[in-house]
């Protein structure tokens, strides 16, 4: 899971940009390859938003508005079934990743010296998904575990746990201490310290943790493919097998859907952190 | 801080969960690779060399310096289109950069495979592409442009520039501005005091892009099987092949290892090198 992590750790540390004077005045152009940059980035997702609302049957030719390819989407069956999987998976790994990461973060914040066990909490962040799908694949079939959607969800519990505990112990490094030995002081033991002190102050980083998990159980390909059962396919392996065998309209007006739901998430995600950045 | 049996209840669940769905399921892989093949998946118990051996036969070669070059190139056109992007947006004010960063992520953030599906529409033969350049009159036939080693480059680029965008974004955003001011002031032209100035401080940033961009790359199958039309093979379709149809399993993860021998080595070489980069002026 490379791909991921990377993007959203930099994006959020953005958030608070530190003010700071505008260096020499640049010329105009310097903002031609960044739009060049945006055209190639949207220019695809565009078209497949536009014919979404095309009302032919052919993907490449425009036959004017309808809004037919959106009830036959939620008409399709396979479709249906695939996004009721994902989302048992999503929610699933999600509930894992919160728990286990946040507590990891907690843990290495307060307990750990050298980045030993924070790099192996992280690692599953940077390991080649390949490899983690293979690995699971062989591990469960050698314990004799049925595939299924548990051991996809037991597989992506892997990832979203690194993420979670990379974004919790970002936000962990802009909390006051003083709260917590004060707590510590009057008395309270860790656990209770965590429950009461730590965790209300976290929750904002938890909750973005949390849908960053979530987003990313979802659109994840590579593990699910190989960790679940032929018979349980996820969304993203319905759109695989569909791309590969012969897309219909249905899958634009999909895309179109799924695009909203990761702007909303990802805007959602952000203002959450930048919260936790200013509770402080 | 107090120690003792505190870290406990912390660390433990996450660590076992780690150890045993992480550490050794890739440990298992590893211990295949000297095993031989059982007939339908899995492994027989008779030690064996073979599997790293047979990596060294021409095809399997091939094709792994086939997808160290194909990852090159998108890793090379990943920096040279990421870096102007991210210099045009370390340049805007705070609040703008911050619209800028989230423009560049959010595309990464949908489907990965509605975006290879994607380009599959534009680059069809009677795809919006080639409609478009009929329409303008560059060519009259359609240009065959998916299912070629090119179209997995675009694809692959279109997936991973927004990896190569933000390490980028976030050296050049550090940089004082100062520096480049001092050099402007001393006589510079900005072109000079880009090259001397900005550029040298920005190589780390840029290094962190190309294994951000390079990883994912070699080890991506779906775009090769779906843009390229399965015709030019990289080592993450041999490793899918291995597990899916040809059954053998322990060479699939000796391919699977290798890869992620020459990911660490490429890794750990751009950690040193950066590192040495970042010491070096404070030495001197």
């Amino acid at each position: 899971m490379v791909d991921t992590t990377a993007p959203t750790t930099t994006a959020m540390r953005e958030v608070e940009p530190s003010a700071r004077p505008r260096a020499v005045r640049k010329p105009r152009g310097i903002l031609v390859p960044l739009w060049l940059g945006y055209v190639f980035l949207y220019l695809p997702i565009l078209i497949v938003v536009i014919m979404s609302f095309n009302a032919s049957e052919n993907l490449f030719v425009w036959k004017g508005f309808s809004l037919r390819w959106y009830p036959e989407l939620f008409a399709d069956e396979k479709i249906m079934q695939g996004l009721g999987n994902t989302l048992i998976v999503a929610t699933g790994a999600t509930a894992i990743a919160t728990v286990l990461g946040t507590l990891l973060a907690y843990g290495i914040q307060h307990y750990t010296r050298g980045g030993l066990i924070r790099a192996f909490a992280i690692a599953p962040a940077i390991l080649p998904d390949l490899l983690l799908g293979i690995g699971l694949l062989t591990l469960f079939s050698l314990a004799s575990v049925t595939l299924g959607l548990h051991s996809v969800i037991l597989a992506h519990g892997v990832f979203a746990t690194a993420f979670v505990t990379a974004i919790v112990l970002a936000r962990m490094a802009n909390l006051d201490p003083s709260l917590e030995e004060a707590s510590r002081d009057l008395g309270a033991g860790a656990v209770r310290t965590f429950m009461r002190v730590t965790l209300p102050q976290l929750a904002p980083g938890i909750v973005a943790g949390a849908l960053l998990a979530f987003t990313l159980s979802i659109d994840e390909f590579v593990i699910a493919f190989f960790t679940t059962a032929p018979t349980q396919p996820t969304l993203p392996i319905v759109i695989y097998s569909m791309v590969r065998f012969g897309v219909t309209p249905e899958v634009n007006a999909l895309a179109t859907i799924l695009l909203l739901v990761s702007v909303v998430t990802v805007i959602a995600a952000q203002r959450l952190t930048r919260l936790t950045g200013t509770t402080r | 801080m107090r120690r003792g049996l505190a870290p406990v209840p912390f660390l433990a669940p996450g660590m076992i969960y780690l150890i045993l769905f992480m550490a050794l399921p890739v440990g298992l892989l590893a211990f295949y690779t000297f095993f031989k093949r059982g007939r339908f998946g899995g492994i027989v118990f008779e030690f064996t060399l073979d599997n790293w051996v047979k990596l060294f036969e021409p095809l399997y070669v091939s094709v792994i310096l086939q997808s160290i070059v194909l990852a090159g190139i998108v890793t090379l056109l990943a920096l040279l289109i990421g870096y102007p992007m991210a210099y045009a947006i370390a340049g805007l004010s705070p609040k703008w950069r911050t619209v800028a960063l989230i423009a560049v992520v959010l595309p990464f953030w949908t489907n990965f495979l509605i975006r290879t599906y994607a380009w599959i529409l534009l680059l069809n033969n009677a795809g919006w592409v080639n409609q478009w350049l009929q329409g303008l009159g560059i060519t009259d036939a359609p240009i065959s442009m998916l299912y070629t080693p090119q179209a997995i480059v675009v694809g692959l680029l279109y997936m991973y520039l927004p990896l190569m965008v933000l390490p980028l974004y976030a050296s050049l955003q550090q940089l004082d501005p100062s520096l480049r001011e001092a050099a402007t002031n001393l006589g510079a032209t900005p072109w000079r005091a880009f090259r001397t100035v900005t550029l040298p401080l920005s190589i780390p940033g840029a290094l962190t892009g190309c294994i951000f961009v390079f990883v994912p790359a070699m080890s991506n199958f779906v775009i090769p099987e779906l843009i390229g039309g399965g015709k030019t093979i990289m080592v993450g379709n041999l490793v899918r092949d291995q597990f899916f149809e040809a059954r053998d399993w322990p060479f699939g993860a000796t391919l699977a290892l290798l890869l992620t021998i020459l990911l660490v080595i490429v890794i750990v070489v751009q950690t040193a090198v950066s590192r040495r980069l970042t010491e070096g002026p404070r030495r001197g």
